[in-house]
């Protein structure tokens, strides 16, 4: 089927079979790659985009519930709260190996979009679903903090 | 991305006649500079724009190689730290091999410490060259000529590196280049410095080989067999045809699998989903874990091999008299690496033979083994290292496994067509090269003052090295040292101590898995010296302290990190926190581990982490290594184990072997002891302590003693 996808604020066309994962159909007719694939299961996070602004796990997300909504993927990502956050990610050297990390920016922009002060446990809320085998989770939760420092200014 | 612009911008810039100073070695080996030709394995490469290009000969999972290699050489080059780029050598190990190894790869936490001298030889070989270039043009004296962030100065003189490439280039540098002191180091031990790879993993640019995509290229996935050791005798692709994309499917030249071909990795997961495939078991693995476990516990009685310090007929006579003794056995089970990026490689072909790109651990392992598969010679299999989503040692196999299957599906496919090979999150958890099962049991006597007089250790595993190239130098008088090391080679002076060790044999794949035999042998030690401790009414931080000799140096540094973990902690006697100490990999950690318990509902609240790695080259990578290792330690013993029913692995993936979330993890504090010595590893050494400094404070908290692994076997949620 023909599917018009409004990504990143552009309209894209791609042929797909209903069922496939939006995650298949940006990664690999879409050549975004920034985000990743890590489970195909919806339990690591890695494949996290944001649907009309609110995060979901594109694997396990079918791309014919996506059209006619806007998708923002890691390279999509603008704004004050994403930049807020992803410098945060920089200032704090959170990334290893890097692979989840999209997924976790996108979660982290999407928790402090809608609470621009999070607590511990809500920052657990929003983040416990993405997983990092490197173990970078004091410094999620430090630049989520520094994020949110940085939108209060 | 930013590599790949660089090099392009590199290849643009050369095609153009800019000039390049290319700093390495020459076809000697000593140090020699000119254009990228005259030089055969750069190590830096300095544009006329005066941009500066590190060439790492590792690859970066994640352990901070790519900025550990890029400030040694800015250090001794004075370059600008914010402008200096970073890209992966090719594959080529004359050039560009592990100095400890002989060969290309990285592992064994060995990045820094085997270049440490080399890279930043290369930095300061460069900057002679740019201040006697800068000096002639210039004419001024050399020692006039100040460096700093990339730019030369001579009284009102000034210019970039780029100014004096071409001069440079006419240059020969001195056969050994002066060095800084370790007192004039700027980058060297600078506590902020940021992490080159962080602008392109925070916007979604940084490569990783699932990214790569090459027009015509084909993707593969495997059916393998779902007992290790079985045969394809049949498959059936008609259900699979009616999948769109779906292209061909092949049995492996072995019978191992069957290769799945379709025009995307969605097309190639579901048509592989429709074939049907019987399997020859009759040479396979068929057990269950109960099996395996009694069958490890046997193996324990009578060890197969003795790793020759004390017999163990001295040690059970020494143990024979005790007052008190001390008996316990500990079973660990199979570990998956689960690296977040599944295994995956694209293969292409050139004029000469075929280029991979892939998050490559050791491009030695590849082109040997590859080389053997496709009848091509190394030199013919071109590498594109690009960064690796995590590694803890399973994208190194003895046999290149994945890099060997994508070259049997490009053979298949007609040697033409580019293709990617894609391994699945379930691949990766039931497709073996495990953490091997361990079953540890030990005997220790102890005299009425607490003083061990003797200590019988026996270890039943499979072997690592056994069957691979590595045999010759691992294997001794049929003792496999990744089996015992960290128990045999212990820095513990244990008197009339006995180890012995019996092989496990299984058609299941077995690997190093971060920190390797450390990740058992270190649970078991230091769960049994706080076993004594408590039994005895010693203090566990005091008595190991008592069992060090300072006048060892490796026994001194031990101490010293014990020392500065229970400092860090302001740990006191009778603390209710555990505590644990372990060597490996030339690097000394220590953790004293604090947790919540309530009921049967356990919290790491904070692990205060004390490590000496000689000179601290990055402090801030050093702390994250030390995080990551804690953490990825600590959900190994909370949570994981990869089971068998009837042969088949009974986990699939993350919702049945869960990864440490967010909320699993601790606070860590960490102190760097100050050091002059050689830099050791980090990447590994803080896996091995973690898990016994907790179960060590699950001990004084419950007075519950966890010898089988995962620790939630035990009746504890760990919350």
């Amino acid at each position: 089927m023909l599917y018009t996808l409004n990504i990143n604020g552009h309209s894209r066309s791609v042929e797909a079979e209903p069922a496939t994962p939006l995650l298949w159909v940006i990664r690999d007719e879409l050549n975004l790659t920034g985000t990743k694939f890590g489970c195909g299961v919806a339990a690591c996070g890695a494949c996290t985009v944001h649907f009309n602004g609110t995060p979901i796990r594109s694997c396990s997300f079918p791309v014919d519930g996506a059209a006619d909504n806007e998708i923002t993927t890691i390279e999509g990502l603008r704004g004050q709260v994403a930049e807020a956050v992803q410098q945060a990610w920089r200032e704090k050297d959170v990334v290893q190996c890097g692979y989840c990390q999209s997924g976790q920016i996108m979660s982290a922009v999407g928790l402090l979009s809608s609470n621009p002060s999070p607590s511990d446990s809500d920052i657990d809320g929003a983040m416990a679903g993405n997983a990092c085998r490197c173990a970078t989770y004091v410094r999620i939760r430090d630049a989520i903090k520094l994020a949110s420092k940085k939108l209060e200014v | 991305m930013a590599m790949q612009l660089s090099r392009r911008d590199f290849l643009k810039s050369t095609a153009a006649g800019a000039a390049v100073l290319v700093v390495g070695m020459n076809s000697k080996g000593v140090l020699a500079a000119g254009k990228a030709e005259t030089v055969v394995n750069p190590f830096v490469r300095i544009h006329q724009d005066g941009i500066v290009t590190v060439i790492a000969k590792h690859f970066e999972m994640g352990q901070g190689t790519t900025t550990g290699l890029t400030t040694l050489v800015a250090e001794e080059l004075d370059a600008d730290w914010r402008t200096i780029k970073v890209e992966f050598a090719p594959a080529d190990p004359e050039k560009y091999k592990n100095l400890f190894w002989g060969s290309q790869g990285t592992g064994g936490s060995t990045a820094i410490a085997n270049s440490f001298m080399q890279y930043r030889e290369a930095g300061t070989a460069a900057r002679e060259l740019l201040v006697n270039a800068a000096a002639n043009k210039w004419g001024v004296d050399a020692a006039d000529i100040a460096v700093s962030n990339g730019i030369l100065t001579a009284g009102t003189k000034q210019g970039h590196f780029g100014d004096f490439i071409e001069q440079a280039m006419a240059l020969t540098p001195s056969e050994k280049p002066t060095l800084k002191s370790h007192d004039q180091f700027k980058l060297i031990g600078k506590l902020d410095l940021p992490r080159k790879d962080s602008q392109s993993k925070t916007d979604g640019s940084a490569m990783f080989a699932m990214d790569i995509k090459i027009p015509g290229m084909v993707y593969a996935v495997i059916q393998r067999s779902p007992r290790f050791g079985g045969v394809v005798t049949s498959f059936d692709t008609s259900e699979a045809k009616k999948v769109a994309g779906f292209v061909d499917a092949k049995a492996l030249p072995n019978k191992a699998g069957v290769v799945v071909f379709a025009k995307n990795t969605w097309s190639a997961f579901q048509a592989r989903n429709a074939i049907q495939t019987e399997w020859d078991y009759s040479a396979a693995e068929s057990r269950s874990i109960a099996d395996m476990t009694a069958s490890h516990r046997e193996l324990t009685r009578s060890p197969e091999f003795d790793t020759g310090k004390v017999s163990r007929v001295q040690a059970q006579t020494s143990i024979s008299g005790a007052a008190q003794i001390v008996d316990a056995e500990f079973v660990f089970p199979f570990l998956s690496h689960a690296p977040l990026e599944p295994l995956n490689c694209v293969i292409e072909p050139t004029e000469n033979g075929v280029k991979f790109h892939d998050g490559c651990q050791s491009p030695s392992l590849v082109q040997g083994a590859v080389g053997h598969v496709l009848g091509l010679q190394p030199e013919q299999i071109e590498i594109n290292t690009v960064y690796a989503g995590g590694s803890f040692g399973r994208r190194a196999t003895p046999i290149a496994d994945y890099q060997v299957e994508a070259a049997l599906a490009f053979v298949l496919l007609g040697e033409k067509t580019p293709v990617k090979l894609v391994w699945s999150r379930e691949d990766d958890i039931r497709g073996g090269y495990y953490r091997a099962m361990a079953v540890h049991t030990a005997n220790i006597g102890l005299d009425g003052g607490g003083k061990i007089l003797g200590w019988d250790h026996r270890i039943a595993t499979k072997s690592i090295m056994k069957g691979t190239p590595f045999e010759n130098f691992a294997v001794h008088n049929g003792v496999d040292n990744s089996s015992v090391e960290g128990v045999a080679d212990t820095l513990y002076n244990l008197p009339n101590m006995a180890v012995g060790l019996s092989d496990f044999k299984s058609a299941i794949p077995v690997l190093w898995w971060r920190s390797v035999g450390h990740t058992h042998t270190a649970y078991a030690m230091e769960s049994l010296l706080d076993m004594i401790a408590h039994e005895t009414g010693q203090d566990p931080i005091e008595m190991r302290l008592g069992l060090l000799d300072r006048a060892d140096d490796k026994q001194r540094r031990m101490a010293g990190v014990i020392e500065a973990a229970r400092d860090l902690s302001g740990w006191q006697k009778k603390d209710k926190r555990g505590f644990a100490a372990h060597f490996s990999f030339n690097t000394w950690v220590a953790v004293v581990a604090d947790i919540t318990v309530n009921g049967q509902q356990v919290h790491v609240d904070k692990l205060h982490i004390a490590v000496d790695c000689g000179v601290a080259v990055n402090p801030d990578v050093i702390r994250a290594q030390m995080e990551g290792g804690a953490g990825y330690g600590l959900g190994a013993v909370l949570r994981n184990e990869i089971t068998f029913e009837d042969g088949e692995v009974v986990q699939s993936n993350f919702p049945d072997y869960p990864p440490l979330r967010i909320t699993d993890m601790p606070e860590v504090e960490v102190a760097i002891v100050a050091s002059a010595e050689a830099p050791s590893g980090v990447g590994e050494p803080a896996v091995p302590p973690a898990g016994p400094a907790v179960a060590n404070a699950i001990f004084a908290v419950t007075g519950q003693r966890i010898t089988q692994l995962p620790m939630s076997k035990s009746g504890f949620q760990f919350v």
